[in-house]
């Protein structure tokens, strides 16, 4: 199995964070559509995840997987982190996200296998069904003795669906202890701050109760997301699951996007996105 | 009229059981999931020989399903277990998005369908379940006859790569299909040749119609009998040939009449060789608490009801 990771320093997976975070803006933009908050809040995350925490192979993408890890994103709708980090890691050309939403694509609105698209594995969208999925997956890799991690990222907002829940307490009952799932805890969802709508106190102990390992993380801070994960995977094969609370700010990165969740599913016209370039400064690795 | 010899009577669901079970003997891939009905689904055959490849899933259908689409992904071979209500309007959007749309190897196994579920009642009698799963691209429809039907159909859906529904029933029902028959998917079986009209018939339906045709026989009407055990792919071919030669036809199924077996032997004739059609089905209702036989009189789809819709069938052939 070919690794083609480079395991890049924190300077460079900052670098290349800065990068997923200008192919967002400019792919919502040039389409007037899709959801750049929370695909900001999260560019950091992926990026560790992508570039050094997981073990694949971008250049030989296969839906088993056999013996290497895979990711899994509940929340479909932050599809563009998903796509630059995917393109920016080797799995399709990085020109391809320049058709993110058009006509025959291959980047749909919503990450789906339909058009073949290398790195998806199940579509996503419809809300809490990924987790499952994701389970479904660590059970089968326990049950052939593979090796390989599962990685999921929810929602918080998510965490509002029954079938989370569901999937909660199948993965420690059956002692998968080789996934670690993130939760995206921005506090904010289309209609309002996630507590507000409907607020979970102490989230992390709702999981612990469920007889998950439950770990705190700054999504938006790289060498706590480093850290973080090291910690996850020491605790992994004790007969749990990991979950993460993963605080991030939802369109970080952008000044004007964050501190609000105005900017879940709504794209910046030409002069918001030259605001957002400007304090995204193009790197060494360059635009689609 | 030909006639068919019943070997005995049994539930279609144990022809299933028997079937995971030996599907699960020829392909270590295979692994079933049950949502807490083991024993309504005869699965406790397959989970005694192979217990480290059958997962409990809880009374959880929507994690269930989600979770047979990732261990598809990983290689697997899931079987889903649950009834036929659970199995299909519970997680409608589960198996849309996981498995329909993503186009992943599940075997969604559903049992107690339609008003033969009997005594339970309404809340657990689908009659909605073949329409919903017809709906969706690509997916694989399947409702046979009797127990060695479904057996033989578990075993062809274990070799078949693509995401699959399979109905089967609580009640015991007459076994007149042979022993260690082969099932080809999207294949309409000739049970009856004749002239004067086709019953295309499916799942418990189809003995009811070999009962309409003897009874037919005898008052002169030479009855054709198919029977459509895939509904989706289904067999246009068979179904234009007999519809050309008898020029008048009846579908007979134990679901709503919107949206089963009759929509789609209608779309095929309207759009090729507009015939005569009746359908015995459901009509538009919810059913309710009784036994098998007594649902199947008061809601219009028992034999009586079978030869009325052939003798208006033939009033309005040309």
């Amino acid at each position: 199995m070919g690794e083609t990771q480079v395991m890049a320093n924190t300077e460079e997976l900052k670098t290349i964070a800065t990068q997923v975070r200008r192919d967002i803006v400019r792919m919502v933009h040039a389409v007037s559509s899709g959801h750049p908050g929370g695909s900001l809040g999260c560019a950091d995350y992926f990026t560790a995840l992508f570039f050094t925490i997981m073990k694949h192979d971008p250049s030989n993408f296969t839906m088993e997987a056999k013996d290497q890890d895979v990711f899994y994103l509940s929340n479909g709708h932050i599809s563009p982190v998903y796509y630059s980090v995917l393109a920016r890691n080797g799995y399709f050309p990085v020109s391809e996200l320049s058709s993110f939403r058009k006509l025959n694509t291959r980047l749909q609105g919503h990450p789906a296998t339909h058009e073949g698209l290398e790195g998806i594995r199940v579509a996503t969208g419809s809300l809490g069904q990924g987790f499952s999925v994701a389970v479904g997956h660590a059970k089968q890799k326990k049950m052939d003795g593979d090796d390989g991690l599962v990685y999921v990222v929810t929602g918080d907002g998510e965490l509002q669906e029954g079938q989370i829940w569901e999937a909660a307490m199948f993965a420690p009952h059956n002692k998968l202890d080789n996934m670690i799932v993130a939760v995206d805890f921005n506090n904010a969802q289309i209609d309002g701050s996630t507590l507000d709508i409907m607020g979970f106190d102490e989230l992390g102990n709702k999981f612990a109760a469920f007889g998950w390992e439950v770990l705190y993380m700054d999504g938006n801070n790289m060498d706590d997301i480093l850290k973080t994960n090291a910690e996850a995977k020491a605790k992994l094969g004790n007969g749990k699951p990991v979950v993460i609370i993963m605080k991030t700010e939802m369109g970080q990165g952008v000044d004007y996007m964050m501190g609000s969740h105005a900017w879940h599913g709504k794209a910046p016209n030409d002069e918001l996105l030259e605001k957002a370039l400007n304090q995204l400064p193009e790197t060494h690795l360059g635009d689609y | 009229m030909k006639n068919f010899e019943i070997s005995g009577n049994k539930d279609t669901r144990s022809g299933f059981g028997q079937g995971l079970l030996e599907a699960g003997q020829k392909n270590d891939n295979i692994v079933a999931l049950c949502a807490d009905l083991t024993g309504s689904l005869q699965m406790q055959h397959f989970q005694g020989a192979y217990p480290d490849r059958f997962i409990q899933a809880g009374i959880s259908e929507a994690n269930m399903m989600s979770m047979a689409a990732g261990l598809a992904t990983g290689g697997k071979i899931p079987f889903t277990g649950t009834f036929a209500n659970f199995s299909t309007g519970r997680v409608y959007d589960q198996i849309r998005q996981s498995i329909a749309y993503s186009h992943k190897n599940v075997k969604i196994c559903a049992s107690h369908a339609g008003l033969t579920l009997g005594e339970d009642g309404a809340t657990h009698q689908i009659l909605e379940d073949l329409g919903l799963m017809k709906m969706l691209p690509g997916m694989t429809v399947i409702n046979p006859c009797d127990y060695n039907q479904t057996k033989a159909a578990t075993l062809a859906i274990a070799d078949f790569d693509g995401p699959c529904y399979l109905r089967f029933g609580r009640p015991k029902w007459p076994v007149f299909t042979p022993e260690n028959q082969t099932f080809e998917i999207g294949k309409a079986l000739m049970l009856n040749e004749g002239k004067d009209v086709t019953i295309f018939a499916t799942g418990h339906l189809v003995w009811k119609a070999i009962e309409a045709g003897h009874i037919l026989a005898e008052r002169g009407i030479d009855v054709e009998i198919i029977n459509i055990h895939t509904i989706k792919p289904l067999d246009k071919e068979a179904i234009l040939n007999s519809a050309r030669k008898t020029r008048c036809v009846v579908t007979a199924e134990e679901h709503q009449m919107n949206g089963g077996l009759g929509d789609s032997v209608a779309q095929v004739l309207a759009l090729n060789l507009p015939t005569p059609m009746e359908m015995v089905a459901v009509n538009d209702s919810f059913g309710e608490s009784g036994t098998p036989a007594q649902l199947m009189a008061k809601y219009h789809i028992d034999t009586p009801d079978v030869v009325a819709a052939v003798e208006r069938a033939m009033v309005r052939k040309v």
